[in-house]
């Protein structure tokens, strides 16, 4: 129980050059480690660090777990490996280019981010009714969309973190077909920018809404393909039913929201508590259940996933009765001057409008640069935006000083919020499990950093 | 030609080239996601892209048993040390991919809380711009820098080709003495 | 409860907007030669002003209701709640109730906070059981209040939401920690410490969250700079974001 000399031949190097007078030392040869720690220290209190670089954490989570053998008696998150400072980003950028940076706060979920900054800028401008409808129909198309995307990486993820492969392939193999959409329509597989304040960035290309009907029938096979083979699967339900509980009052004390609350019974679902963009005159169901535990999460986002589905299909009949209507604000002053198109170098401006500012008007050449390179101003005040994102309720507090830029943008991110429940969840389980909880949550760490 | 109607029976090469030919087709990557490329790389890896098809299939859990890093998203100034760690505990011989505008230089985010491109932590192979690049592209830079390993010298050669390379870096002109080529 | 009225009503003579900025030209030029004449523009941004009776909607139900619990729990109202503050940016027409978009903000005084809380928490008429989090504000020209937290309430028993805005001095950043009532604004708490400097009292860890531990500073504090590095390519140099022009 003598610190070890310095020159004695170690494996590797001495942790430290020097040993201070708090630091034990022990010096064991052979025999097995239970007796050695019995004898030295009297108890064994083991803390194992999982990630930030760790395969089952759902990105660059990082777990500090206290074990007693196999049971976790200790849980604590590490956050903050990928903060990115967007929200202070985007007090540099005007309000329109404020899309372009929150996109990329939670990837998987990008429009979310896009639809509550735009709600919340259009919210203190005052002209959430000027929205046209044909962009409300979009972004709401969009919207669920993404939301079932987001729920396939989920639970595919999920799966592959338990060793199951062929659920993550396949939860990616069904999202290609929803990328297909993505980029038919904004020109990207993910962080889209194409929510902008008053309405979206540019219609749905022709031929669109076949091109969905086409590919829903696959969607739902997909979705088919992965209930059955996660949900009446024996190893798969014994290693999710029963864990990570986290009964109602305990998700309200967190504030937990989305999913993991409505596996504890609670249908709270902003799109029918608080509607936005219309969503009250969609025709959908909130799943709930009640075993508040990770195999009733799985129900949850799968079937969400077919309710998303039928809105989807809602919002396809308006779209074709829709055709041709605006789907920018009617006010010049907001609406983003630029008519996009496809070129022979991609997309960008159209060349037919640049023709007509350039050659016929003076003032819409002034006007187009004012807009672009300076912005639109907002009134002065905050506003308070929420929207059901598919981790749970987005928050988007914006604040404005009047000027052409957000004074302060802050997103309450809900993986952020959800991963405080980790410690509930985990502590008292076995090591094998801290796993299932936290891909219950489903965290998105570049949300949960921003 | 085929291989088996070849004189002899038996083909000379150089030690390096079968290396390379060994090594380029089984890079082992190490799973390293970050942030929105870690996404598409997992596409990449996916039934539809299926890097597979290059030997790659295979994402070593442990950077212990991999061969190429590749940093898929933004390196925050808090993941900057775990990042040099990971690094450091792969054996070489070893590769770095920098994927992603915000790996390579920062990108968009030019602030207080990332590190403007991930070469200041580690040597980077090969870059890859996008935001985020498509599986395509990630599967393009792949190829490019399996190429990049078939040529690559051995022992004394490979010191000479790193010293040739620093060399030929200082050498060149530096793009703030390029004006006038900015278009 | 119409005596209760009459005391909030009696509160709201008091300040009625905050200044929170003083804008001077234009262009984020200062200091130069400017012959354009836009440096003398002054501009005085103000918050949005303290509403008077009847808010309309269930806002004025909601505050003589905390009103009332407040004053049950020895706390007069106008001691905790500065201002009673409704943005509605759709300006509906004189005469017509709020609109859709409308929004309750309470400014509370810090000392008060918790009891504030506490009172929209358990009031069955109240029932603000889902905090979503802090927000932190930073006006450094609003002197002796340049640094504001928010919360935000939900009741998803009525179906309402409210905001409180609590702002402290640089000189003295402390606010209550609101962890004792909301236990979920246990990391909204340290995220807002972290970024702004504000030092939850109370709170049971307020450690940074984000940013790494040794880190100086609190990066969005507007005092910060946003760290940018110039951006040069081919013999043109693009500054930072925070070191271009500014149009406002």
């Amino acid at each position: 129980m003598t610190a070890p000399a310095h020159d004695a031949p170690h494996a590797t190097g001495p942790a430290a050059d020097d040993y201070g007078p708090g630091v034990a030392g022990f010096e064991a040869s052979g025999g097995d480690w239970d007796e050695i720690a019995r004898e030295a220290i009297g108890e064994e209190r083991i803390v194992v660090n999982m990630g930030p670089q760790h395969p089952s954490t759902h990105g660059v989570l990082r777990l500090m777990l206290e074990i007693d053998g196999e049971t976790v008696t200790e849980a604590r998150c590490g956050v903050g490996y990928l903060h990115t400072g967007i929200e202070k980003n985007m007090e540099y950028r005007t309000w329109t280019q404020g899309t372009t940076f929150c996109t990329r706060m939670d990837y998987l979920a990008p429009l979310y981010q896009e639809a509550g900054y735009c709600l919340g800028t259009e919210r203190l401008l005052g002209i959430t009714d000027d929205v046209p409808e044909r962009a409300s129909v979009i972004r709401v198309l969009m919207m669920e969309l993404n939301r079932v995307a987001s729920h396939l990486v989920c639970l595919g993820t999920g799966g592959n973190e338990m060793g199951a492969t062929t659920i993550m392939t396949l939860g990616f193999t069904a999202r290609e077909e929803i990328l297909r959409l993505f980029e038919a329509v904004t020109g990207l597989r993910m962080n889209h920018a194409f929510i902008r304040p008053g309405g979206v960035a540019q219609d749905v290309p022709e031929g669109f809404t076949d091109q969905v009907r086409d590919m829903l029938p696959s969607l739902r096979k997909y979705i088919g393909m992965l209930g059955d083979l996660m949900l009446a699967n024996p190893i798969f339900k014994s290693r999710l039913q029963g864990v990570g509980v986290l009964n109602l009052s305990g998700c309200f004390a967190l504030g937990i929201t989305g999913p993991v609350l409505r596996s504890a019974g609670h249908p709270y679902d902003v799109r029918k508590a608080f509607p936005y963009s219309g969503y009250e005159d969609y025709d959908f169901d909130v799943p709930t259940d009640t075993a508040a535990d990770c195999y009733a999460r799985v129900v949850i986002r799968i079937e969400e996933c077919y309710q998303s589905l039928r809105i989807v299909e809602q919002c396809l009949a308006r779209l074709d009765d829709t055709v041709g209507a605006p789907i920018m604000v009617a006010d010049k002053k907001i609406a983003w001057p630029a008519q996009l198109a496809v070129g022979s170098d991609g997309q960008g401006n159209s060349l037919d409008h640049i023709r007509q500012i350039m050659g016929t008007s003076m003032e819409a050449l002034i006007h187009h640069f004012k807009l672009v390179t300076e912005g639109f101003g907002v009134p002065a005040g905050q506003a308070w935006q929420t929207v059901e994102h598919p981790r749970g309720e987005l928050g988007v507090h914006v604040v404005s000083d009047g000027g052409t830029r957000p004074y302060r943008a802050h997103f309450r991110d809900p993986s952020f919020n959800n991963l405080q429940a980790v410690s509930v969840m985990c502590e008292g389980g076995q090591v094998a499990d801290v796993v299932v909880a936290v891909a219950s949550l489903d965290p998105v760490l570049g949300g949960v950093d921003r | 030609m085929g291989l088996e109607e070849s004189p002899s029976g038996f083909l000379l090469t150089t030690i390096e080239d079968l290396a390379g030919y060994l090594r380029k087709a089984s890079v082992w990557p190490v799973t390293f996601g970050l942030a929105c490329c870690a996404i598409e790389m997992m596409a990449a890896g996916a039934s539809r892209f299926d890097l597979s098809r290059f030997g790659m299939e295979v994402f070593r859990a442990s950077p212990r048993q991999a061969d190429l890093m590749i940093v898929a998203g933004r390196v925050s100034q808090k993941m900057a040390p775990v990042v040099r760690q990971v690094y450091d505990q792969m054996s070489e011989p070893k590769w770095v991919l920098s994927m992603g505008v915000c790996a390579s230089s920062g990108g968009m985010f030019n602030n207080y809380a990332i590190v403007q491109g991930v070469d200041h932590v580690v040597p980077v192979d090969i870059y890859l711009p996008g935001c985020p690049p498509r599986p395509e592209m990630l599967i393009n830079a792949i190829l490019a820098l399996h190429q990049q390993i078939l040529d690559e010298p051995m022992g004394v050669n490979r010191v000479e080709a790193a010293k040739a390379a620093e060399a030929a870096a200082l050498e060149a002109t530096p793009t703030s003495q390029m004006p006038g080529l900015l278009r | 409860m119409s005596e209760r009225s009459g005391e909030v009503e009696r509160r709201q003579q008091g300040p009625t907007a905050e200044v929170v900025r003083e804008r001077t030209g234009m262009f984020g030029v200062h200091g130069s030669g400017d012959t354009s004449g836009y440096g003398g523009l002054t501009r005085t941004v103000t918050m949005p002003a303290a509403a008077s009776r009847p808010y309309g909607s269930w806002f004025d139900e909601a505050v003589d209701v905390l009103a009332e619990v407040l004053g049950d729990a020895g706390v007069a109202f106008a001691d905790a709640v500065e201002r009673v503050v409704i943005t509605d940016p759709r300006r509906p027409a004189e005469g017509e109730g709020p609109s859709r978009d409308a929004e309750l903000t309470l400014y509370v005084a810090r000392e008060h906070l918790l009891a504030v809380c506490r009172a929209l928490r358990d009031d069955q008429d109240l029932r603000f059981e889902l905090s979503l989090g802090v927000s932190g504000v930073h006006y450094p020209d609003d002197v002796g209040r340049e640094l504001h937290a928010v919360y935000h309430l939900t009741s998803v028993t009525h179906g309402r939401r409210l905001r409180l805005d609590v702002a402290c001095p640089d000189e003295d950043p402390h606010v209550p920690s609101t962890t004792t009532v909301y236990p979920a604004n246990d990391w909204h708490e340290r995220e807002t410490w972290d970024f702004f400097g504000i030092v939850f009292d109370g709170h049971p860890a307020l450690a940074r969250i984000e940013m790494p531990d040794d880190w100086p500073g609190h990066p969005q504090r507007k005092d910060y700079p946003l760290g940018g590095i110039p951006v040069e390519y081919k013999g043109a140099t693009v500054p930072p974001p925070n070191q271009r022009r500014e149009y406002s």
